[in-house]
């Protein structure tokens, strides 16, 4: 069994910061880390792999500090890696995105799974998986967090809704988007992290001559939406102070509570 | 010059440190209260191959170095000591001795499973006569046929006391040469005839750690089983120990830095007198001074691992290492406690385990005392 992850690297923080003056994220002395729902992405490709035997590729498109979230799949137990890094894919929206995935898939080839996590925390579109599939005319299934059975030619699984599941049989290759109930992912091994950053680590690097696209197909240009400004609503605090004795104070909060419909 | 960690060091760190978080700190107060020795966690941590980090793959390790070695057992202390010291003793000097010194055939049969994990080693100098003198050791060996034949008391050895460990180092008498005693090595498995698992110890803390007194009566090992030059089984002892202090010094680092966690989440939760307690300056001072010492002392232990992977010379920074750590931890220790106020002194708020856990590391591998003593010959210019 040949399976694909795409996996991003995001900061680590759920509490993203903006600088008030740019607009732009605080990435000072923020670690890098691979998005929470891509490792549970990685762990069910490899976990399959283990079972089924066959092979785990990792794909991911960044800036090449991106090598490190790749190392650290290598580790978990990635057979190979791919980095996409190229200036020209700079500024890409989740189109964008898609379609550089997917031509580099294309030029992959053979496959019969592939993973992602179902969003990231820095931009949470959850748009990317769904398409890719798209752009590969496979089938996905989203929000997947059981993986009942894998058939020659088909595999069985279970995609959570908001009251319940889905029980879905699709047909291979297909795409799934998973979530952290999925499974618990490994850590990655001392051994594999060291051969994964030595100099003839299975990391191999793609830029947009290697995968045939045109830069104005892809990056900034290519893409169909353009993010105007970004920034951090202001918060304000409505407090109000209530005067008199205890029992003033407690009818006033009574009726103020009353008048907002919250009691 | 470049302090910045390579990126196996950090790839390293991260998972140990994920490790320590996730793994071992929810179970640390629980090791320590009922005496349980984690066979699980263990395991855990020989499936990741960090107990055979610094040794080569064909020996079961993972082909890094001691740098890397000492950046997981400060990560590993920080979830829980007994575990970093474990690392310390079956890796840094049991590992190592049979690496350095041992031949193809004793690295095939007792590295490689200490090295994947399956087997954890131990180490045996001390006798109840025999501490900081350590030459003064009486264990002895007398090679009978194909035999050695040892016999003596070993004490306070670390890691023995588990199911899954499988040899000693032992340290003995072994003939008399010109200049007094010659004391070899040898590779006793917990198994041979005449091996007595003595008691294990009462301890003030590190009850997750199995240390126990070995009595050996006329315990019969193969011939084969001599590591090393027959006289150099003492000088081979303190090389490997020279990283036990590279190795304790980390331990004390993670432990300083699970201190300075605790005491700054309290500090900033704590409200005495309208506001956190924080926002004091006797407070903030401390935390000031635990981070000042913490990172030189962190400084330094990777200063001492980096000289032992380029093959250089480090007993002055090994040592230095050990005794500036271990001191620090104390002081940060107590004062993690005094932080916490009286709630520090119970055994709910991990900082009273931190405490009782740090003062035992200005005495392993080497008390302060022996430390300065050796600090004292380097500027003599004799070592």
């Amino acid at each position: 069994m040949n399976i694909i992850v795409l996996i991003k690297q995001v900061p680590d923080t759920t509490d993203v910061k903006l600088d008030p003056k740019t607009g732009s994220l605080i990435r000072e002395g923020v670690e890098s880390i691979i998005n929470p729902d891509d490792r549970h992405a990685l762990e069910a490709a490899i976990s399959l792999k283990k079972a089924e035997g066959g092979k785990v590729t990792v794909l991911s498109m960044g800036p090449p500090q991106t090598i490190d979230a790749l190392s650290e799949a290598i580790g978990m137990g990635a057979n190979e890696a791919i980095l996409l890094s190229d200036s020209a894919f700079a500024g890409a929206d989740t189109w964008a995105t898609s379609f550089t995935l997917g031509k580099s898939i294309e030029k992959i080839g053979r496959y019969d799974l592939i993973f992602c996590g179902r969003q990231a925390i820095d931009g949470d579109t959850a748009q990317i998986g769904p398409q890719v599939a798209d752009y590969l005319h496979v089938p996905q299934v989203t929000y997947v967090f059981e993986i009942e059975k894998i058939l020659k030619k088909t595999i069985i699984v279970k995609r959570r809704l908001e009251d319940g599941y889905e029980r879905v049989q699709c047909n291979l290759p297909a795409l799934l988007t998973v979530i952290g109930e999925l499974n618990v992912p490994r850590y990655p091994m001392v051994g594999k992290l060291i051969d994964a950053c030595k100099e003839k680590s299975p990391i191999k690097i793609w830029n947009a001559s290697d995968i045939g696209v045109q830069a104005n197909d892809v990056g900034l240009e290519g893409s169909f939406t353009q993010v105007i400004k970004t920034f951090a609503p202001k918060f304000k605090r409505q407090g109000e102070m209530l005067e008199g004795d205890a029992r003033k104070v407690a009818g006033t909060l009574v009726e103020k509570l009353k008048e907002n419909k919250l009691i | 010059m470049n302090f910045d960690l390579i990126e196996e060091h950090k790839m390293i760190r991260d998972m140990a440190k994920g490790f320590a978080d996730e793994v071992i700190a929810p179970s640390a107060e629980e090791m320590e209260r009922t005496g349980q020795y984690p066979y699980d966690i263990m395991n855990k941590m020989a499936e990741l191959g960090m107990m055979g980090i610094p040794f080569p793959e064909k020996y079961g390790g993972s082909g890094g170095d001691w740098v890397g070695t000492h950046i997981c057992i400060e990560e590993i202390s920080r979830g829980d000591i007994t575990l970093g010291a474990l690392l310390d003793v079956t890796t840094s000097v049991t590992g190592q001795e049979i690496d350095v010194f041992g031949t193809e055939e004793q690295k095939k049969e007792w590295l490689v499973p200490i090295a994947q994990g399956t087997k954890i080693g131990a180490f045996a100098l001390t006798e109840p006569d025999s501490g900081s003198d350590a030459g003064a050791l009486r264990t002895r060996a007398v090679l009978e046929g194909d035999e050695w034949v040892l016999n003596g008391t070993k004490q306070f050895v670390t890691n023995i006391g588990l199911d899954n460990a499988s040899i000693a180092l032992i340290a003995a008498i072994s003939g008399k040469g010109q200049r007094g005693n010659i004391i070899s090595t040898f590779i006793v498995p917990k198994d041979a005839p005449g091996f007595q698992l003595g008691k294990g110890y009462e301890k003030m803390a590190w009850h997750g750690s199995a240390t126990h007194e070995i009595i050996l009566e006329n315990c019969r090992i193969p011939k084969k089983n001599l590591l090393g030059d027959p006289s150099r089984g003492f000088a081979q002892h303190l090389a490997v120990l020279e990283t036990g202090r590279i190795s304790i010094a980390a331990v004390s680092v993670g432990v300083a830095q699970a201190c300075l966690d605790e005491a700054l989440h309290y500090a900033r939760e704590r409200t005495q007198f309208g506001r956190p307690i924080f926002d004091f300056q006797a407070i903030q001072f401390k935390l000031a001074d635990m981070a000042v010492s913490i990172e030189l002392a962190r400084n330094q232990y990777l200063k001492a691992a980096w000289l032992k992977d380029q093959k250089r010379k480090h007993t002055f920074e090994a040592t230095v290492a050990k005794l500036f750590a271990s001191e620090m931890v104390e002081k940060v220790a107590s004062d993690a406690v005094q932080i916490h106020g009286g709630y520090g002194y119970m055994d709910e708020y991990p900082v009273s385990r931190y405490y009782k856990g740090a003062k035992l590391l200005q005495i392993v591998e080497g008390t302060s005392e022996v430390q300065r003593m050796i600090i004292g010959r380097v500027l003599a210019g004799g070592m």
